[in-house]
């Protein structure tokens, strides 16, 4: 599984980012946890606001930080591949 | 990296979804969305994006405090787009209701288009303006 937090680097980028890690490590979900930075990756998402994740290409958040819940949430619903 | 206090991390307050359909209405609905833009009443975005599904224009939307649909017509395709996704726009104007008959002549008199302008200005919630 791939998790991209998309944002150029504020204090919520970072918290979302933390609270990825958070997720990944209490749902045991493996994972690839990347922070983007880049604005021209960032569009490419065509997100209009940040921070923004993630999951396996699909944009699950966008402008907000969301729960730990969803994000749990959000990780046990992509296939794990093994 | 350095932390930064601020970036884009608030959403957009109004984003704008023009139908930009194939009549004359359709595309003043799509040039009003331009102008609005542009005097900073609010961002237009791509309501395309939302029936294609692209994740990050249906979750940037659904984070948006207030979503304003033009349509053209009553048929309604923007605000249809919307609900299809379970959102109901905020601020919703369709243009043949403003008194602009319906054509397939595709001109687009600066005055009908600052007349659809003016609708959606004054239906915007203040704060959000």
């Amino acid at each position: 599984m791939k998790i991209e937090v998309l944002g150029a680097g504020c204090k919520k980028c970072h918290a979302l980012a933390e609270l990825a890690e958070r997720a990944l490590k209490e749902t045991g979900a493996q994972g690839e946890l990347e922070h983007v930075t880049d604005l021209k990756r960032i569009m490419a998402y065509g997100v209009m606001a940040t921070p923004a994740l993630v999951v396996d290409g699909k944009v699950k958040a966008a402008g907000r930080l969301p729960s730990i819940e969803e994000l749990k949430g959000w990780l046990a619903e992509e296939p794990r591949k093994e | 990296m350095s932390e930064r206090d601020t970036c884009s991390c608030q959403p957009v307050e109004v984003l704008l979804f023009p139908c930009s359909g194939g009549s004359n209405v359709g595309q003043i609905a799509n040039a009003a969305a331009v102008r609005l833009t542009r005097e900073g009443k609010g961002r237009m975005y791509c309501l395309a994006g939302l029936g294609g599904d692209v994740s990050g224009i249906v979750a940037s939307t659904r984070s948006a405090p207030v979503r304003v649909v033009i349509d053209g017509c009553p048929v309604g395709c923007g605000a249809a787009t919307l609900r299809r996704l379970g959102l109901e726009p905020e601020v919703h104007v369709v243009v043949t209701e403003l008194g602009i008959e319906k054509t397939k002549n595709f001109e687009l008199p600066s005055e009908q288009v600052g007349r659809t302008c003016q609708a959606v200005a004054e239906r915007i919630p203040q704060q959000s303006a």
